[in-house]
């Protein structure tokens, strides 16, 4: 079908070593047989590199169904919410106006692994999206250890397809008023429904199914249980100090309260666990972005520059490419007002090249600060680094001082009680741990969202719940507060207080909300 | 194993419609109101339209745990030009970091913008009717049961044997043979004259004659095996069904610009107009609308003319009335037209007219007319109202209401309109 690549393929010679000729056609307007043909000359690429994915599924989608898919937060199924329709309004607005492009790609985390390609995309333009997401990507997310360890690729979308049925089956049953107050509420909890560190199980419609209407029922019971049989054991305890429960801190807000509270309907827990399961799904991609970005940006320049190498690419191709190349990975400098963010892409891409850079030509600043890895095989050395780290650790670990410079890094610190921020470090030689440690932690989702946790559930009394709020570096609650804390107090049934506790322990400031009528 | 491309492009459009009705939904209330609001300020011409809805950013925010600011913060950021380890910066204006990488800034780089959308036409049309419906319609003659009418568009390459267009079939055929044979029939050509040649020719050894009539028959049969007529030579007439209007309506809007009938009073006259022209362009696929102005005498005028031209001068109301049949019976046979008439008045008359208008709105006007409607624009009840008020009582289709001020039009406008039943 394809006799350039298959030529690479068959007569084994090193393809650079000869003058590029034999390109695969390059007009601008796609052609199926020619995404066909591209998609198979960058598959044998990324084999040679040993890139290990999910099976590839292609889908050529409108620009209208993008932003569908955008606002389902890129998922081909999801659950009506009022919220995603906001989404879609505020995408499609900008796009009508010509504000923002469209992603060119969408990539779902499953098995086999979904990618869109948007039908207005150029010829070359799709084969860059193939390299990007169904290579860069999907070997992503088959490699790296927080999605092997926290989502199954193989029955999301099945998981989703039950999520959907379900809450459209709680609508007609139950009003889509009722259905929407309670998926509020748990969206306002979504990033506090999530379990940091246990492995949660594995999702599959067929088994949550068959699972559901035994474990609404036995989960009612024992919440019943709890509220009938606790007061007993308390008077037991009771020589030994008040009881607590739950005994220890409990960081998942939206479990808690889908095991615990008293008034749920049966229906509104299982919406409580659908929310946390989307929430744990999402709960790698949250926290591998400038890896994940990086990997799959560093994989299409890497892909398609091979290619370009072997003769397989015209130069036409090329500098489309990598004019849409620079774009994505284009740092803004400073601009007037403040500071910029980092660019996941351009901070991805730049660290995945300089690893690469230090395995195959380290200088002696290098070896001395990556001993390990100076001079190793760079796919191997790669290949650890996307399979082992998140965004957090990634950085902390291989964030070298060649890039800091480049990047001419510095860190600011801006602390309330000062009148002035102070630069706390530069790229210079004092500074690089400082620097590299102070970004790292930038990438903590710890450190990035506040830290509150289920404190105690006032059993004997009001059955009111209290959350704490450890405050990290002492940042205070942002102006939310009290709006979330209504939504708990609407998932829990009771009173609901939250304290702020600062550094020392003691309580800075609380927050009540009141019973739901 | 390799790849599947799947195109799901004609699949799920509009995925998202659910959730966006949901949305509209929950903001019904802003919208409304935003609807209501586009209606007392537009145009006749602009009111065909979609809206801008403007819902404050807090009211459809997500609230979700978050850092406020203040505390101790650190940033790493690239691009340092000149600072070194130890300078103090002034803290950029509108507090926070600026935006420095704690996923605080809103993605969209709205900030605390309101969030502005979009109804289109039609919902937004869907919204300012909601929950209204023509009185008396005919079923029949609405869009729900459209008449089709099939025409012809042009041919195609296929379709039912009894619309073969025969010429054009042999048409095809003929530029096919021509196509296809073409060439061998030249080659036959040149093999014939050769062959005739060659028999003249005593010197010709027999087999060269005997090759070429080989040559010359085999050209023969692969010209004799080009279809006389093949599948692809037939076209099809093609006939495409076209709905057909079957509801007119035509409005008349009756205004009084005498002298009495101030900027305000036009204005909110105007607007009532615009709410019914609008409710008649949902219903009927063809809406006309005649203006007809008077004061002692009427005209037919432009839409420009009824509302901008200042008249002075008395009232005579059965002037308009009287165009108002003739142009009925002249253009708008009332078997084909839906008719409906509104009429905007301050309410001054000419004594002795107001009961000739009675008469002549029960006798000549309301038997052709499927709703009339009138809307006084100033408080006082002279004769024109009394007399009027007389006939609601007789006349089911005929309603009568008080404007004071234009807030008061969109309560009046729904209350004409009443869905039948819920009164």
């Amino acid at each position: 079908m394809n006799a350039a690549a298959e030529a690479i393929a068959n007569n084994g010679v090193r393809a650079s070593d000869r003058p590029p000729h034999n390109p695969l056609p390059c007009p601008s307007d796609w052609t199926f047989e020619l995404i066909n043909t591209y998609h198979e000359a960058i598959d044998k690429t990324a084999r040679r590199y040993k890139l290990d994915t999910y099976a590839n599924q292609l889908e050529i989608i409108t620009a209208e169904q993008m932003m569908d898919a955008y606002a389902s937060v890129g998922m081909p199924v999801l659950y009506r919410h009022w919220s995603y329709g906001k989404q879609f309004i505020s995408t499609e607005k900008s796009y009508r106006r010509g504000q923002m492009g469209l992603a060119y790609e969408i990539v779902i985390n499953s098995d086999p692994c979904i990618s869109y390609l948007m039908e207005e995309n150029t010829l070359p333009m799709q084969a860059l999206v193939i390299a990007h997401a169904a290579y860069g990507h999907n070997s992503f997310f088959k490699g790296n250890y927080l999605f092997r360890m926290w989502t199954d690729a193989s029955s999301i979308i099945d998981y989703l397809v039950y999520a959907k049925n379900y809450i459209a089956e709680c609508e007609e049953r139950h009003g889509v008023e009722a259905v929407e107050a309670t998926l509020d509420s748990c969206h306002a909890l979504m990033n506090h429904g999530v379990d940091r560190y246990r492995r949660p199980q594995k999702l599959s419609m067929v088994r949550e199914q068959a699972m559901r209407a035994e474990r609404e029922a036995y989960m009612q019971r024992q919440i019943n249980d709890l509220w009938r049989t606790l007061p007993r054991q308390a008077s037991k305890k009771a020589e030994g100090g008040p009881m607590r429960f739950p005994e220890e801190p409990q960081e998942n807000i939206l479990y808690f309260i889908e095991k615990n509270a008293p008034l749920l309907e049966p229906w509104q827990r299982e919406v409580v666990r659908i929310v946390r399961k989307v929430a744990q799904y999402f709960y790698p991609q949250r926290q591998t972005q400038v890896m994940n970005e990086g990997w799959a940006t560093f994989w299409h320049y890497t892909l398609l520059n091979t290619m370009y190498d072997d003769g397989l690419l015209t130069d036409g191709f090329m500098v489309e490419f990598l004019q849409s190349h620079t774009n994505v990975v284009f740092q803004p400098p400073p601009g007037q007002g403040g500071f910029r963010a980092f660019n996941p892409y351009a901070l991805g891409f730049a660290m995945y090249s300089d690893i690469r850079r230090i395995c195959e030509s380290p200088t002696d600043e290098d070896r001395a600060w990556f001993p390990d890895i100076a001079g190793s095989d760079w796919q191997k050395t790669l290949d650890y680094a996307m399979r082992n780290f998140k965004d957090e650790s990634f950085v902390g670990q291989f964030l070298s001082p060649t890039l800091m410079r480049r990047f001419r890094l510095f860190s600011v610190m801006d602390d309330e009680s000062e009148s002035e921020m102070e630069v706390s470090a530069i790229h210079d030689d004092s500074g690089y741990r400082h620097l590299r440690e102070a970004l790292a932690r930038q990438y903590d989702l710890n450190h990035r969202e506040p830290n509150i946790q289920v404190y105690s559930v006032d059993i004997r009394g009001d059955r009111s719940l209290t959350l704490r709020h450890t405050r990290d570096n002492n940042r205070p609650l942002g102006e939310s507060t009290a709006e979330v804390l209504k939504h708990v107090a609407r998932l829990w049934g009771f009173r609901v207080v939250l304290e702020s506790v600062d550094g020392s322990g003691s309580v800075v400031r609380q927050w009540v909300a009141p019973p739901p009528e | 194993m390799l790849q599947q491309i799947i195109d799901r492009r004609l699949s799920g459009k509009n995925k998202s419609i659910g959730n966006r009705e949901r949305f509209l939904k929950r903001y019904r209330g802003q919208i409304r109101e935003a609807v209501r609001r586009a209606v007392s300020g537009r145009d006749i011409r602009d009111i065909n339209q979609g809206e801008n809805v403007t819902v404050p950013k807090r009211d459809v925010g997500e609230p979700v745990f978050s850092h406020g600011s203040g505390g101790t913060r650190e940033y790493v950021v690239p691009g340092n030009q000149d600072f070194t380890r130890g300078d103090r910066i002034a803290r950029p204006q509108g507090g926070g970091g600026g935006g420095s990488g704690e996923g605080e800034a809103s993605p969209d780089g709205e900030g605390e913008d309101d969030f502005v959308f979009t109804l289109s036409r039609e919902e937004f049309m869907q919204y300012f009717f909601e929950d209204l419906a023509l009185p008396h319609l005919i079923k029949t003659q609405l869009a729900e049961t459209p008449e089709w009418k099939s025409r012809r568009a042009g041919f195609t390459g296929d379709g039912t044997p009894n619309n073969i267009h025969v010429v054009r079939s042999m048409r095809g055929a003929l530029g096919r043979r021509i196509a296809l044979g073409g060439e061998r029939r030249r080659q036959l050509r040149e093999l014939e004259a050769r062959l005739a040649e060659a028999r003249k020719n005593p010197n010709t050894l027999p087999n060269e004659i005997a090759a070429l009539e080989e040559q010359i028959e085999v050209l023969k049969r692969r010209l004799s095996t080009i279809p006389y007529l093949d599948p692809i030579d037939l076209r099809y007439r093609n006939r495409v069904r076209v709905p057909l209007p079957t509801s007119k309506a035509v409005m008349f809007c009756v205004m009084d610009v005498s002298g009495s009938m101030n900027e305000a009073r036009k204005d909110i006259a105007k607007r009532f107009f615009i709410l019914l022209y609008l409710f008649l362009t949902r219903h009927y696929e063809r809406t006309d609308i005649v203006f007809i102005r008077h004061h002692t005498q009427a005209d037919e005028v432009n839409e420009h003319d009824f509302f901008h031209s200042v008249e002075t001068g008395g009232t005579v109301v059965s002037s308009a009335l009287a165009l108002m049949v003739d142009i009925i019976k002249e253009r708008y046979p009332s078997g084909e037209w839906n008719i409906y008439g509104a009429q905007a008045s301050d309410g001054d008359n000419w004594g002795q007219d107001s009961l000739k208008c009675r008469e002549m709105l029960h006798n000549d006007i309301l038997p052709l007319l499927r709703y009339f409607a009138y809307v006084q624009v100033a408080d006082g009840e002279q004769s024109l109202w009394s007399e009027y008020a007389a006939l609601a009582e007789q006349v089911e289709h005929f309603a009568m209401r008080k404007i004071e001020s234009p807030a008061d039009i969109y309560p009046v406008f729904r209350d004409l309109f009443k869905k039948e039943g819920t009164t």
